[in-house]
């Protein structure tokens, strides 16, 4: 197995093994979260397992992320987010304050995001065996609205917006690893997006779809967009938010903030004539305070990303297959 | 090839000679019978070649000797129906010097017309949609072509016999000058033109393959106006001259120079640029080379015989996208450039770039092959047991079908990450699929995973896929453009290129033939500080060889690091824990290191201008070198190029002057790679070498490893008709597929 930077590697794997054994009409949609009926409640559930080093870092730690990430995978179905399973994996010798700390913040995430935690199960593995801690965290909503929601339901002359700066959870994470000599005013830009969800929902009825740009980053989620939509999806570099740290860091780092990895932003595609809506609902919001519309839905070509440079050139914003190598020659 | 007048050539040739006989075409070319004293036809199989029509090429005569049947005439046969099947397209040829002086005639009816052409010159690749070549399957069809210039084209001993794209004024293409609007302005275009030139205007300027941008060259305005429209800050701008008299005027050139400018291909032809001339700083900055062409459309002729002046002739389009060819492309991406278009209504159906050609040692060295070259094919001494598709590199790609004999490299593509590009680039194959009737059953391709040539080999349905490494695929391109099959010990500098190992390589020492190779040695690994952002700031691997060659403690005094005081800390901490800092033998990134400590250039602003500019900034008398210590023994050999850096880093310590250090460390790296050389000829008794790869377009270089080679009795391999840049990978990666095909392998030890 390739190491997951969430691009064309884990794609394949999750297409040609799970998806190939498990194969089911809710699965194969390959959303994140599925949705099903129960008498007349329509309810999602979605699970998300969150892997992180270092455990702690400026804007959060391990287990907000494991709050917010569920929270998020269950907003950006459309649902309200209700319960949630805690599962850990801890390495044997790992500190118990450090164990409380994370809960102690899983907790207050809970609490801001509404929801509660209401099953778990812990188990110890061998010293050197899951970097500290590993949490799994399941998630259960149900949907209140009336959207059909899907990034399989994607038009020609739609609109993409981002609900604020790309790439800072990513880079501050990086940084927090302490093996790069560089100061960054940074913070992980963690947070629940439900009720920013919940809100544009509620005032826009022409959402097509949302997604949160974790692994991977927005070009990831721009790219699943145009496949299963068979769209071009065609984006303005120069309409980008990036944070000014960032964009140094990533400089410094030879990486594409579009790629990087965010834990509280969503990228959101509208119906084209509800651009402004969307803008001004997203804004009203304080976790959509930055919101940004970049870029639009095309027609050709069918299942490409495209960048338009601030030199006027067009480039094909990729999936990648694995940890990226220069191309250049 | 079909409608270059062979036939007709060869009828009045045998009548001439009092042969009798015949001539057609069949499905593997021409036959002919000719009859007569043996004196006759001896003379007969001379002038056939020596006189054949400038656009026929004859790859082999097979001859065979037949009893006398006693005919009384020579004749042209009808080509059976399946003739067309194996029969080859032209390359666009130059205005003949017929054409040229039937245009300058007051008297003659295609006086001053734009478009002349006959069976020896005009567009052919550029217009042809698909085969047979006939004028219903070019762009001519939109033009029905008169009673005057029907009676030539249907006339054997008219010189526009079969010519496709004959047409006069009255029923050929027409001129038009137009605003980008599309609005067309009053008045004769080409005088429009011409007066907007002289204003020091840009003119868009509807060519053979595509659009160019001129400006007046000796205009420093007009061409600095130039460079910031098209957001192209520093590489060189080619110009048209008049005449190889005005190019003297310009640049010295040589013998073969004049030939390469003169020739029916019409080149771009590399000269070395005179100083103090007329020519404005902005269109060559710091160059001393000059890329300089001949007039090859009557329009060009046209247009220079009244503005007597060098024009700046640069393909249209902005920063890195493709050529536009279309005039509704031009319109929407050139009109922020442009002043005025000078188009015409003949549709261009294959975007084809200008070639660029230097000459090295007496011999045509091509540096990106394109317009005029293609699509002649490359012929091999074997034949492809089924036909194959290779889709060469990422940037200034090329790709290559093959089928038989013959290895049909594309017309320059350009850098895929551009959509334009790639979309050219799809649409591009499946143009040469039809033309060339192939239908690929083995698509060789990149190793490098994101590669996008690769991904679209990978996409293909029911085709065998063949990986083959990048400097292994530039080896087996020299190998096939110098007719060999190795085995070579094959020398690969360049930028990029993704190993077996899943790291990236540069500087390759390869034991290689057509169907494998082996790694005897390389330049040591080097990190590569922020991936891409090092290749875009060669001050960064600089830093990265510094501490490479130093460790912990960096000379501090350097300039280098004096100027990028706030940020080398940073950088050289990537290199030294190795993070977002992949490591590459590259020899290019080495070349970029001493590039920025010399000063010569910290950031690019395109490909391998570091490099350029401190070949430029070469002193050429200097004969001085740094030794680099070549280990005793292993496999592959770690050749340390920090050998090289620490001596630059003394050298500028001790105050030796930029231009001498630049030249001992080109010569220290011709050193190395002779030294090398004659270890690995030591262990494999193979004594040829080939050079391939992006770094020795470096014509310094170049010429002294060959020259150091030379003189450790080695035979040289160099390129000539596909260039040593990723351009020729495409036709590497061909010959690696068919040789592994054929299974010939003279299997290396491994
Ligand atoms: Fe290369
Ligand atoms: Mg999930
Ligand atoms: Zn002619
Ligand atoms: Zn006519």
């Amino acid at each position: 197995l390739a190491h997951g930077a969430g691009g064309k590697a884990t794609q394949t794997l999750i297409e040609a093994v799970f998806l190939e054994h498990f194969r089911n009409p809710l699965l194969q949609r390959l959303e994140d979260g599925a949705e099903f009926a129960v008498g007349r409640s329509r309810l999602t559930v979605t699970t998300d397992s969150f892997v992180v080093s270092p455990l702690f870092f400026p804007g959060g730690d391990i287990g907000d992320l494991a709050i917010n990430g569920t929270v998020n995978d269950l907003a950006v179905s459309g649902a309200r987010p209700l319960y949630l399973s805690a599962g850990f994996i801890i390495e044997e010798g790992f500190p118990v304050a450090d164990l409380t700390r994370i809960v102690k913040s899983m907790a207050a995430a809970a609490q801001a995001a509404g929801v509660q935690v209401i099953t778990g199960d812990t188990k110890v593995v061998q010293r050197g065996k899951a970097d500290g801690c590993y949490i799994n965290t399941t998630g259960v909503g149900v949907i209140d609205t009336e959207h059909e929601l899907g990034i399989d339901t994607v038009r020609t002359g739609d609109s993409v917006l981002v609900s604020g700066p790309l790439g800072d959870h990513g880079i501050t994470v990086m940084l927090a690893r302490g093996e790069l000599d560089i100061d960054a005013d940074l913070a992980s830009d963690t947070a629940p997006v439900h009720g920013l969800t919940a809100d544009l929902l509620h005032s826009v009825p022409g959402v097509r779809a949302m997604r949160d740009a974790t692994r991977g980053g927005v070009a990831t989620i721009l790219n699943e967009v145009a496949t299963a939509s068979k769209v071009a999806v065609v984006v303005d570099e120069d309409r980008l938010p990036v944070r000014t740290e960032v964009r140094g860091a990533s400089e410094l780092l030879g990486i594409d903030p579009l790629y990087v990895a965010c834990e509280g932003r969503i990228v959101v595609v509208v119906d084209g004539e509800q651009t402004e809506a969307a803008l001004a609902a997203m804004r009203a919001h304080p976790v959509g305070s930055d919101a940004a519309v970049i870029g639009r839905i095309g027609e050709d070509p069918p299942g490409l990303v495209l960048l338009n440079t601030a030199f006027g050139g067009t480039r094909i914003v990729d999936l990648l297959v694995g940890d990226p190598l220069p191309r250049i020659c | 090839m079909q409608g270059v007048g062979f036939r007709p050539f060869v009828h009045s040739l045998a009548t001439r000679l009092g042969l009798s006989g015949h001539v057609g075409n069949d499905v593997h070319g021409v036959f002919l019978e000719v009859e007569g004293t043996t004196a006759a036809v001896e003379r007969f199989l001379v002038s056939v070649t020596e006189q054949a029509p400038p656009l026929a090429v004859i790859e082999r005569i097979t001859t065979d000797e037949l009893a006398a049947c006693g005919s009384g005439s020579f004749e042209i046969v009808a080509s059976e129906a399946a003739g067309t099947r194996g029969t080859l397209v032209s390359a666009d040829s130059t205005t003949c010097a017929d054409c040229l002086r039937e245009m300058l005639d007051p008297h003659d009816r295609r006086f001053g017309h734009p478009f002349v052409n006959c069976t020896n010159c005009g567009p052919r690749f550029t217009i042809v949609r698909d085969i047979p070549y006939d004028r219903p399957l070019t762009t001519m069809s939109a033009f029905a072509m008169c009673a005057r210039c029907e009676s030539e084209y249907h006339d054997p001993a008219d010189r526009r016999f079969h010519a496709q794209p004959v047409c006069c004024p009255d029923c050929g293409p027409r001129l038009r000058l137009h605003d980008a609007a599309g609005v067309v302005l009053p008045g004769d275009p080409l005088a429009g033109a011409v007066a907007a030139l002289e204003r020091g205007e840009i003119v868009a300027i509807k060519g053979l393959g595509g659009y160019h941008l001129a400006v007046d060259a000796t205009n420093q305005d007009a061409a600095a106006t130039l460079r910031k429209r098209k957001h192209r800050e520093d590489k060189p701008f080619a110009v048209v001259v008049s005449g190889p008299e005005r190019a003297e005027d310009l640049c010295v050139v040589g013998e073969d120079e004049q030939a390469l400018l003169t020739s029916p291909r019409r080149p771009i032809v590399l000269l070395r640029a005179r100083t103090g001339t007329a020519l404005a700083a902005a269109v060559a900055p710091g160059n001393r080379r000059l890329g300089v062409m001949l007039p090859y459309t009557p329009l060009h002729h046209l247009l220079l015989r009244q503005l007597d002046t060098p024009i700046v002739l640069t393909s249209g389009n902005v920063a890195d996208e493709p050529i536009a060819y279309t005039e509704q492309q031009a319109r929407a991406r050139l009109s922020g450039i442009v002043d005025v278009f000078l188009s015409h209504d003949r549709a261009i159906h294959m975007r084809t770039d200008d070639s660029v050609v230097r000459s090295f040692r007496g011999r045509e060295m091509l540096l990106r092959r394109s317009r005029g070259y293609v699509p002649q094919p490359i012929p091999l001494a074997w034949d492809f047991p089924r036909h194959v598709l290779a889709c060469g590199a990422e940037l200034k790609n090329t790709f290559c079908v093959a089928k038989q004999h013959h290895a049909f490299v594309s017309h320059h593509i350009g850098d895929l990450e551009n959509h334009e590009t790639l979309a050219s680039f799809a649409e591009g194959i499946e143009h040469f699929r039809r033309l060339f009737e192939v239908d690929p059953r083995l698509v060789a391709h990149d190793l490098h995973p994101e590669y996008l040539s690769t991904k679209y080999a990978q996409g293909l349905d029911d085709v065998e896929l063949v990986g083959v490494q990048h400097h292994h695929a530039h080896i087996a391109a020299c190998l096939v453009d110098n007719a060999e099959s190795g085995p070579v010990l094959g020398v690969a500098f360049d930028g990029l290129g993704y190993g077996t190992d899943d790291t990236l390589w540069g500087g390759e020492f390869l034991l290689s033939d057509l169907v494998d190779f082996r790694r005897l040695a390389h330049l040591e690994p080097v990190a590569m500080p922020g991936a891409t952002t090092a290749i875009r700031q060669p001050w960064r691997m600089a830093v990265a060889h510094l501490v490479s060659a130093y460790g912990q403690h960096l000379p501090a005094e350097l300039d280098l690091l004096r100027r990028n005081e706030q940020q080398w800390p940073a950088v050289a901490d990537l290199a030294a824990r190795g993070v977002s800092a992949p490591p590459t033998s590259s020899a290019g990134r080495l070349f970029d290191a001493v590039a920025a400590l010399l000063g010569v250039r910290h950031a690019i602003n395109y490909e391998g201008q570091a490099a350029v500019e401190l070949e430029q900034g070469t002193d050429l008398d200097e004969r001085g070198s740094y030794p680099v210590t070549v280990p005793a023994g292993g496999e592959p050999l770690r050749v340390p190029g920090s050998d090289l850096v620490r001596a630059v880093v003394e050298d500028l310590r001790a105050g030796v002057a930029a231009p001498v250090i630049a030249a001992r460390f080109h010569n220290g790296v011709a050193d190395m790679i002779a030294e090398v050389c004659t270890r690995l000829r030591e262990s494999t008794g193979v004594s040829t070498v080939a050079l391939s790869g992006g770094v020795f377009q470096n014509m310094l270089l170049l010429e002294r490893t060959t020259a150091r080679l030379e003189a450790g009795d080695f035979r040289v391999l160099v390129h000539a008709r596909v260039p040593t840049n990723d351009g020729g990978i495409s036709l590497g990666q061909v010959a690696v597929a068919g040789a592994r095909d054929r299974c010939d392998s003279a299997v290396l030890p491994r």
